[in-house]
Parts: structure tokens; sequence; C-alpha cells
């Protein structure tokens, strides 16, 4: 371990003049633009729960099939490009080797993914969905989707085994490892029965008890793997180049590693707690989402220490406010999960706005910000750029988008433990105290500032792409405030 | 070399190493749930879905109902008072795919078939706020007026068997007189109702004649926790 590779080491022969940069730069875009998408479209469906006239009364544009538009795009347009483009950026890097397959396969996965995207959300809004959450693409979808997962990794192994430095590095392994499991989950929870090999529509596999827990480990661990390893693999690479240090400790990178994607597996079924699902599976879920706070909280440290003596940096780069911005909401979220996975605590938050708030400190604060820090960090390089074209507007950015997440998990927070709360209480005389409609009414202000919140963070990426495109057009930077020079740096 | 070591530096050691440690929790946990035969109850009375209920099922599956409603009741005094009975894992041992649902943004609908009339549906989908001014649910009144497309119900039948539940050829060789019969007043629903205990049957949406999108949704939310008499139960009876 003396020898312990760093991005920092890697990345000095940076410069390959090999590297396949297009692909890069397209997911790139097409990360920026699914993002836009996808707040977008959320903006809309929090309106309509404050507004309902906003679903205007057409099938296409009702929340129960938009909402699945924004959650996919959210996760998998956005976050998957976000991916794409960061683990193929990091891959050839820290490997010093161009990926493997040449632009053929590379040009493929770009297009194919872009055609599982416009496949899946022209479903939903037409009404074809096998009605899994964060799976709902039919199996025609999930097909294709498959094939081009395949190839994927074709193509991240393949680089990995040509490489040129010794080790295989960090990001590479949680990269890795969400590649793998996303294929393994995808492929087990979506087998399923067409009615006929010309239609849409198709009967799961799996039934009742068994489709369920099925189900929760599928999408606990898109979370866990698809919303955090894969993300992790992109801290464990900018964050140590952004400031320009080794990461904190490889150790503790050794035992996150290992430790989290071994316990996240397990912790689906508190998506499950008090169903029908046996009582032993409930507490084996509990218990290990639980000790999931552990390594969870070990990569933040690992991430947050790496800034160990320049913390000054924060003052005066705001790309690296938004990643250990980032780092701080994953320890905030990843807190909030096994608190929320605690079977009495779980009794009054699940089915409430609760869960939906905790997942926006995640997917806003967490999934959202690295992969702003992400964007702001590559476009610079793809580009050949000096730096971005103001950082001045990032902090805009910076600041908008935080105070817009404030209100979307506050609200959230409130009107969840709200409507948990009025669900169980009694009156006086031993009666139920409220209709369910009443707790639907008592919602609506919370809707509204969530709304808000929703509109602040699309304001803050609108900002961001701004920004973007002027740097990539090499509009003359606005007197930029501080930060490294990326282009060259290394 | 220690083994992580290898595994630092051999793609395929440490893919390797990575999916032994990514299955066990999911087979450890899922697994049991196919071999400990306690996980599904034993009780009398659910049965596959009738050729329409099927059908509403496509639709609430298709408009994404589940993601608003969840149809399953917690064993809180609560949830027993607001919805009745906490569900069991047999009440949904024929669903492919489940709709347990994670969210109530709307109340949960594991039981309410038989609380509400036809008509009040029927209101209630066209204009929900008609009947619930508070309401914040879509409205869905193109229901009442899409036919119902299900001439391959006996393939869908027949799909469902290859997965599980347990249509017989009988079931499947009726599937279309069925679809039709449930929502005509005027048919003779003994067979249908041998075959499909307890089904709702009659003109669910109120029009005369056409087969609606309407009536198979309904058919489907009238059955909804039905299937088992729980007064037939003492406590205890119904363990895991």
């Amino acid at each position: 371990m003396a020898e312990a590779p760093s991005a920092a080491g890697a990345a000095s022969h940076s410069e390959h003049p090999e590297y396949n940069e297009k692909v890069v730069r397209q997911f790139v875009i097409a990360t920026t633009f699914w993002g836009i998408a996808a707040f977008l479209v959320g903006v809309v469906i929090a309106l309509q729960l404050a507004f309902p006239i906003l679903n205007l009364d057409l099938p296409w544009t009702s929340f129960g099939r938009l909402r699945p538009v924004h959650t996919s795009a959210a996760i998998f347009a956005f976050g998957g490009c976000a991916l794409f483009a960061t683990s193929f950026y990091v891959v050839q890097r820290t490997c010093r080797a161009p990926l493997f397959g040449g632009r053929a396969l590379a040009g493929f996965v770009f297009w194919g993914y872009q055609l599982f995207i416009v496949m899946a959300a022209l479903g939903y809004v037409f009404g074809i969905t096998q009605s899994k959450e964060y799976a709902e693409p039919e199996w025609f979808v999930d097909l294709w989707l498959t094939i081009v997962w395949v190839v994927y990794l074709v193509i991240y192994v393949g680089t990995i085994a040509k490489r040129k430095e010794p080790h295989i590095y960090v990001a590479n392994w949680f990269f890795l490892a969400f590649i793998v499991t996303v294929a393994m989950l995808h492929i087990v929870n979506n087998l399923a029965v067409p009615v006929s090999w010309t239609g849409a529509k198709s009967y799961i596999l799996w039934s009742g008890v068994q489709d369920a827990l099925t189900q929760w480990w599928y999408a606990h661990n898109a979370v866990g793997f698809f919303l955090t390893a894969g993300f992790l693999g992109i801290m464990y690479y900018i964050l140590p180049k952004q400031i320009d240090r080794p990461i904190y400790s490889y150790r503790l990178s050794v035992v996150h590693f290992w430790s989290l994607i071994f316990l996240y597996i397990w912790a689906g079924p508190h998506h499950l707690h008090y169903t029908a699902l046996p009582d032993w599976a409930q507490t084996l879920g509990m218990t290990f989402s639980v000790m999931l706070w552990m390594p969870s909280w070990g990569g933040m440290i690992n991430g947050l220490m790496t800034l160990a003596g320049a913390w000054d940096k924060l003052r005066t780069d705001p790309v690296l406010r938004f990643i250990v911005a980032a780092v701080g909401f994953y320890g905030m979220s990843t807190f909030e999960g096994p608190v929320m996975s605690i079977k009495p605590v779980n009794a009054l938050s699940h089915y409430t706005d609760w869960g939906i708030g905790h997942v926006h400190s995640g997917a806003l604060g967490w999934v959202a910000f690295i992969s702003f820090g992400a964007l702001y960090f590559l476009v610079p390089r793809l580009w050949k750029r000096e730096g971005l074209y103001s950082l001045k507007l990032v902090e805009y950015h910076f600041w908008i988008a935080t105070i817009g997440i404030v209100l979307y998990i506050t609200s959230m927070w409130i009107s969840g433990v709200t409507q948990g709360l009025m669900w169980r209480a009694y009156d006086k005389l031993g009666f139920l105290q409220y209709s369910f409609v009443e707790t639907v009414e008592a919602m609506h202000p919370y809707y509204l500032i969530r709304a808000a919140g929703g509109v602040l963070f699309l304001i803050g990426a609108l900002i961001m792409v701004v920004n973007l495109v002027k740097t990539a057009r090499g509009s003359a930077a606005a007197a930029p405030i501080a930060g490294p020079a990326p282009a060259t740096a290394g | 070399m220690s083994l992580h070591q290898k595994a630092e530096k051999n793609v395929w050691w440490l893919i390797a190493l990575t999916l032994i440690t990514v299955s066990i929790g999911g087979l450890v946990e899922i697994v049991p749930l196919y071999t400990i035969k306690s996980t599904i109850e034993k009780v009398e009375g659910v049965r596959p879905y009738t050729p329409l209920e099927l059908a509403g099922r496509n639709i609430y599956i298709r408009e994404g109902c589940y993601v608003c409603h969840s149809q399953q009741v917690r064993p809180f005094r609560d949830e027993a008072e607001r919805y009745g009975h906490y569900s069991l894992a047999a009440e949904s041992m024929y669903d492919h795919p489940f709709q347990w649902g994670s969210k109530r943004t709307g109340p949960d609908l594991a039981r309410v078939g038989g609380k509400y009339s036809n008509a009040w549906h029927v209101t209630h989908f066209i204009d929900p706020r008609s009947v619930v001014p508070e309401s914040i649910m879509p409205a869905y009144p193109f229901l009442a007026t899409r036919k119902l497309k299900f001439s391959d119900a006996a393939a869908h039948l027949r799909a469902n068997r290859t997965v599980g539940v347990p249509y017989t050829d009988e079931m499947i060789k009726n599937a279309l007189k069925d679809l039709a019969d449930q929502a005509n007043p005027e048919a003779d629903h003994e067979a249908l109702l041998k075959r499909y205990p307890k089904a709702a049957v009659g003109n669910f949406d109120g029009k005369p004649g056409v087969l609606t999108e309407m009536d198979a949704l309904i058919a489907y939310l009238q059955i909804l926790g039905r299937m088992v008499d729980f007064t037939k139960y003492g406590t205890g009876q119904l363990q895991q």
C-alpha cells in the first residue's frame, strides 16, 4: 500500500492523443440537456400536486404518467449520462489507455443509451409501463438497455485490462461495481413474459411478496450502486484533482468500497416495513440499513479529510464548493436513511412526503451537486479552454440551488411528519381525528414551498447551462475570481 | 500477493470478488421467500382476476395509480380503522407485478372494493373535485369514452398462466365471453361467478352496450380486498 496510486499521479499523463474525448463531450452535453428536462418536469409535477387543474384532464399529461418521466429523466438520463461521461473520462486517464473497442463501440453506447431514454420516456407518456418504480420500461426497452449495458461493461473492462498503470485506481472500483451490479439488478428485476412478441405488454415473472422484495432489492440498490457507488467514483477522481492532493486514506478507500457494496444489497426490505413481507426479512433489512451508516460516513470522511490543509480553497473555488457540499449532503442523507429504516420511525415516515424529501436531499444535494461539479470540471478540459467563462456565475448557481434544496427538503420534512401524525391522530372520543382528504388539504402550503424550491434549483441549472455554453464556445472569460487553471492542470 | 493486491491489479479478480460480495445479501433475503412455506398465509378465497378485472388492473398500471395509492394496509390501529384488516401476502400472490406502492398522496386502496358505488366511482373519475372538493387527483374523463381494447384477453390469461397464475383451460377458453358478460347486467353470470367467485357484475359505467375502460377499472377496484372473508379467521390464525 506504500505505493498507493492517486488520481493526481495518474493524471500527469492526461494529454494522451488517442483518448476518446468525443464520447465524453457527447455525454456531457446529454447530461446538461437531460438535467434541465428532469428538473423542468419535476417542477411541473410539483405544481400539479398543488394545483390539480394542471393535469389538464388528458391521459398524456397526468401526474401518474409524468412522475416516471421525472424520476427516469433525473436518475437514468441526467445521472446516467453524468456517469457515462465521468467514467469514460476517468478510466482513460487513470489507466493511461484509450477506450477499448475504439470509437465505434463508444459511439454505440452513446446513441444506444439516448435511444433507451427516449423509448422509456415516450413509453410512460403513452402509458407503456410495467409499474415497477425506477424500472418502469417494458420488456423490449429492457432488452435494448441490456445490450447497451453489456457493451458499456466490455468497453470498461477492456480499457482497464489494457491499462499502463500497475494499479486499478479506486474510482474505477466504484465505477466497475456500479456497472456490474446494475446489470445484475436490472436483469433479475425485469424478467417478464410478453403477452405477444409484437405487443408492448408483459407480465413480470415474480408475484406478490416475492416481487415486492425483488423490486425493492432492485430499487434500493439502484440508489446504492447507480446513485451512490457510481457517483463515489466521480468523487474519488475529481475531488483530489480539483484540489491537487491525493485522497486522504487509501486504506479507508479499501474498507469503504468493500463494506459499502456488501452492506447495501441487504437494505432493500426497509422499503417494506410492516407490510406482508415476513418479519425476519424486515428485521434483517433494518439491521443492515443501520450498519450501512458506517461505510457511508467512512466515504464521506475520506472525501472531506482530503481537504485537510486546503480548506481555504473552499473560499475561493466555487467548483470545489459544489463538490464538497455534495459530499456533505451525502453524509446527511446517508444518516437520515438509516434513521428512517428503523421500524418505529418508518411507521411514521413511510408513505409520506418525508420519503420524497429524503430522496431529494440525496438526488439534488449529492447526485446533482457532484454532477454539476463534474460538469464544471470537465467542460474547460474537454473544450480546451483556460478556465470557466465565469466563476461568479458558478457562485450564483451554487447559492440559488442550495436555497432551492433547503426549501425542498424542509417543506417535505414538515409535510411528511405532519401527515404521518394526522393519519394516526385520535380525538377525545377515540375516533380518528382526520379524514384522509383533510390530511391532503393540509399539505397544500408545503407543496407550494416545494415547487418554489424546485424552481430555484431549475434556475440555478439554467445559469450553469449559460456558463458552460459560453465556456465551450470560448467566450472571453469575465475576470475569473480564483481557482486553478484547469485545462493544463497536472 | 494478498487477495486484495490481486484485486487491485487484476480486473477479473476485481469483478469476481465484487460479484460475490454483492450477491450474498440478495440470495439470503430473497431465496427463502420461495422456500419457507409460511411466507404466504393459508387462506381461502384468493383467486385469479376475471378478464375484466385484469384489463382494469392493466389500466391502473398504465395510468400510474400506484404512484399515489398504496395497496398495503399495515397492522396499526389507525390503519385498521381507516382501511380495514391488514394486508396478507396471500392477497397479492397472483399479482404480476405487485401494486403495494410506496406513497400515499391519496388513500390506500387495498380494501376499496365495495366501499363506494359504481356511480360514485364514475363521477369521481370524471371530476374528482365534484365529489371530494379538496382532492388533488387528476381527472380521467377519457376513461368513460374510450372503448376497452382487450380482444387478446385469452393471450393475457395465458401469459399469466406462464408466470404461475392458475388460470384453467376453461377460463382461457371463456375469456372474451367472461369479459363481456361481467359488464352486462342482462347476461347469465352463473358460470362466470363459479369461475371467479365474488366478482362484481353489472353495468359499471352506467352506459349500456359499450364496454369502456371505465367499466374495466371500476370492476378491478370493486374486487380489491374482498376476496378473503376475514370473519372466518380468528386472531393468530393468519401468521406467517
